[in-house]
């Protein structure tokens, strides 16, 4: 006799009413959902390609911050070197096996280990080789994934103020990789205005202007020969109308945007265009304003953004209370979008997107239509067939593969997990594989009673003899969904979560659910009613 | 009571005494699959390759010839134009992946290309990095994947077992792969998921029959092989088609009521469960007889005889 105790059967009951509870939010429509009380109102999870909406792949260019990091290292030993009277013939970046090294030829082999404590106390990763003369100095890996980290990291957060500056709503932003950015942006058709924000580093700088060298006008797109001079540099300015001037400026930062507490758009009092006022913090930001304005009363100095001259006015008062505007040849949009970058904050790097898709909200109901369609026939196909070739055991399968379908949507729902395309043909796939230990069972059952076994025991003897195999074969399949969950990214992901809980589930109906209707049924049943 | 019996019961078909033919008809199979992927390949989609796609609703029909080759003069690469459902409904493919602020210009060419009054379903942009990134992050959890299984087969039965079932599985992937390359069906970032249903579809068909093989190993202890192979081929049978028709039944509902996306997907499955069914009996079962498998007898010496019941 195929026993089943009654608090196993209380379980399972209670564990699938639970199970029904939690899938039948996602199922229902909008007006019945609002009725439900609150700690139901939790849906399933849809990917984008179900809801509609933008998703964004970016890539931090960390070649050029490391690059710069090289540089900036670069620089300060030439400053020191030349402090403590050191010689030397070359100092530059070079190309090494795996990226690029600081290279230093002395001309006094004995400056050797003096230059190497130099170099290490500017910064402390470096892995520093002397060959002789030869000194090559090259950021640790170890340092350079943590470098990397950081700076992914501190991309992600102004990212994420960009995209709440413009007021979309629930965005999803994810690192992926080392050096992958995944934004998703739910009900947003055309992404051009994020990427636009996203593609721009925003970094502002203030400089002096260099007092000896002209500002060149000239048309866009004209070459124009630019003087050269150590410690300036040409930087364009659009002045409209197809006019560039090149202005020169100091390369030395005299203030950077990063202490800047607010940026507002505001109207030029004197020309009446649009500009950016902006407020620098109370300490740093406030004392440096005061102090660039003193150096360059009535002075030219102008404000850099990404590279390019926004404009190159002149002080004409100390400013004392960390209040300054910005001007530049701005229409009111411009000026938004400046505003709203200096708010969000600079990136550390410039990002580039490399993947990008779009789909609309009709594709994604579309979509979600004919996947609920194929889980239903698919449902009727399994049920019918399943009943034709088992009759009321078949039955009994069906309930069970009804609360299988059920419980899948309440662990998606319960784990907060996506589902995606591949998710929904995975459910009705799992539908086709689900009745599979049953099957096994049932085919037990048969021969059991085959070697004249009276039903009645073949049914318990058929459980326990399909155990071994069923675990088994559901084992291989979990441990290949888990390895395929742990090294897998986007869609095999997306699989493998399915897959791993349409097993696991399936396992949970095959011994408790249909075992314990089984164990009922048979409760009162004579010898010759039984037939599998 | 009426029973619906796919396969009689008692069946005694000497599959192993057959297989030297069945192996062939699978190394052929194998040979030619791997062959049209080294010299044909596959034929890659967008996903992989990097490029455009946009699915439209056009304001009235459109002259897709003459869209084709306004498109094509764009220089944004091969442009495949397809109509699906309605007339206005297209599907265009442009295969020239660019970097940068190159994507935004091209899309916005294709936009100013295709005029006023269109309704974007579908806009989807893929670098040229993010492709070969894909395939080498999947062939990696495909690997591991397997090894783990492999692994898990080899503890739970014996090595030997694992070493039939991975080869099976490879059979299974060179198939599917080679459809991939000898029909024009496009590998995109899904075909992946159907290849991994494939074959976790294939392990688990192939474990139910190595379950029985181990059972009656212990049950039959001086069995000859082969036969001892065919006895449990033909137990599970019935199991084996019966799982087979449900999983196919519900693929099939894919294939016919899960919309255009869905069913390209569900093709390959299709053909991934028969080839799946195939390779578990015709090639993992009767590869055991060639490796010298010790019975429970001659090493019950070495360990008291194990029963997981």
């Amino acid at each position: 006799m195929l026993v089943v105790s009654k608090t196993r059967i209380a379980t399972t009951l209670s564990i699938c009413l639970i199970g029904l509870m939690f899938a039948i939010p996602s199922l229902v429509n909008q007006s019945t959902y609002d009725r439900l009380p609150t700690f139901l109102q939790h849906t399933v999870n849809l990917g984008l390609e179900l809801k509609g909406g933008s998703h964004i792949q970016l890539e931090v260019d960390l070649k050029t911050v490391q690059k710069e990091r090289q540089e900036s290292i670069t620089d300060e030993a030439r400053k020191q070197l030349r402090k403590q009277n050191i010689k030397y013939s070359r100092l530059n970046v070079q190309q090494h096996e795996n990226g690029s090294a600081i290279h230093i030829i002395l001309k006094d082999a004995a400056d050797a280990s003096k230059v190497k404590k130099i170099l290490s106390k500017i910064e402390k990763d470096l892995e520093i080789t002397i060959n002789n003369t030869d000194v090559t100095a090259v950021i640790s890996q170890n340092s350079m994934d943590e470098f990397a980290k950081r700076i992914v990291g501190e991309s992600i957060e102004v990212i994420r103020h960009r995209i709440d500056e413009t007021g979309t709503k629930e965005p999803t932003i994810l690192r992926q990789g080392l050096d992958r950015i995944v934004v998703q942006l739910p009900g947003v058709e055309d992404p051009a205005e994020v990427k636009r924000l996203l593609g721009k580093t925003a970094i502002l700088t203030f400089h002096g202007v260099d007092e000896e060298l002209q500002t060149i006008h000239a048309r866009e797109g004209e070459k124009v020969q630019l003087p050269s001079k150590p410690g300036v540099m040409y930087l364009p300015e659009e002045r409209g109308e197809g006019i560039v001037s090149y202005v020169p400026i100091k390369k030395q930062v005299s203030l950077t945007g990063k202490s800047l507490v607010d940026a507002q758009v505001s109207m030029d009092s004197r020309t009446g265009l649009p500009g950016v006022s902006i407020k620098f913090d109370s300490v740093e930001g406030t004392r440096k304003i005061a102090e660039l304005s003193a150096k360059y009363l009535h002075k030219q100095f102008a404000m850099v953004l990404d590279g390019k001259v926004l404009s190159a006015p002149v002080f004409q008062a100390v400013l004392t209370d960390g209040n300054a505007q910005i001007t530049g040849n701005f229409t009111m949009e411009d000026a938004t979008e400046l505003a709203l970058l200096l708010r969000a904050g600079s990136l550390p790097a410039p990002l580039n997107v490399v993947e990008e898709r779009n789909v609309g909200p009709s594709l994604g109901a579309d979509s979600i239509a004919n996947g609920k369609n194929a889980t239903i026939f698919a449902f009727v196909f399994v049920g019918l067939f399943m009943i034709a070739s088992y009759w009321k055991f078949g039955m009994f399968s069906v309930v069970s593969l009804f609360c299988n379908i059920m419980l899948l949507f309440a662990c998606l729902t319960l784990l907060g997990a996506t589902l995606t395309l591949p998710g929904i043909a995975g459910i009705a796939l799992t539908i086709g594989m689900a009745v599979d230990s049953n099957v096994l069972i049932y085919e037990r059952i048969r021969e059991e009673v085959r070697m004249g076994i009276r039903p009645s025991l073949a049914v318990s003897q058929g459980y326990k003899m399909a155990m071994t195999t069923i675990i088994d074969s559901n084992l291989t399949t979990l441990v290949g969904s888990i390895v395929l969950y742990e090294f897998g990214s986007g869609p095999i992901k997306g699989f493998a979560v399915t897959l791993a809980l349409g097993t696991v589930i399936s396992l949970f109906t095959t011994f408790s659910l249909t075992k314990s209707i089984i164990a009922i049924w048979m409760r009162n049943k004579k010898e010759q009613e039984i037939e599998v | 009571m009426f029973r619906l019996h796919l396969i009689p019961y008692g069946t005694k078909f000497d599959i192993v005494g057959k297989s030297k033919y069945m192996l062939a008809l699978a190394a052929t199979i194998i040979v030619v699959c791997l062959s049209f992927i080294m010299f044909k390949g596959l034929n890659y989609g967008i996903d992989f390759k990097g490029g455009y796609i946009f699915e439209v609703r056009m304001p009235s029909e459109p002259n897709v010839p003459a869209l084709r080759e306004q498109l094509g003069k764009l220089d944004l690469g091969e442009v495949a134009i397809q109509q699906f459902g309605a007339k206005e409904d297209l599907l265009i493919k442009l295969e020239k992946p660019q970097e940068g602020e190159g994507q935004a210009a091209a899309i916005q060419k294709v936009r100013d290309t295709l005029g006023e009054g269109v309704v974007y379903k579908k806009v989807e942009t893929v670098g040229p990095k993010v492709g070969s990134e894909l395939v080498s992050n999947a062939i990696k959890a495909v690997t591991f994947a397997l090894i783990a299984m492999l692994i898990y087969i080899a503890v739970r039965f014996e090595w030997q077992f694992g070493v039939c079932a991975v080869v099976a599985l490879l059979h299974d992937c060179a198939i599917i792969f080679g459809m991939f390359s000898i029909f024009p069906l496009e590998f995109s970032e899904t075909s992946i998921t159907a290849v991994l249903l494939t074959a976790s579809y294939s392990i688990n068909d192939t474990v139910v029959i190595f379950d029985r093989i181990r059972e009656n190993l212990k049950r039959h202890r001086k069995m000859e092989m082969s036969e001892l192979i065919n006895l449990s081929l033909n137990g599970t049978l019935s199991r084996t088609t019966l799982t087979a028709t449900t999983t196919l039944l519900a693929v099939l509902s894919l294939y016919l009521f899960g919309g255009k996306v869905i069913a390209a997907f569900a093709l390959p499955i299709m053909v991934g469960i028969i080839v799946g069914t195939f390779s578990s009996i015709f090639v993992a079962s009767p590869l055991l007889k060639f490796f010298n498998i010790k019975r429970e007898d001659e090493k019950e010496n070495n360990r008291t005889a194990s029963n997981i019941n």
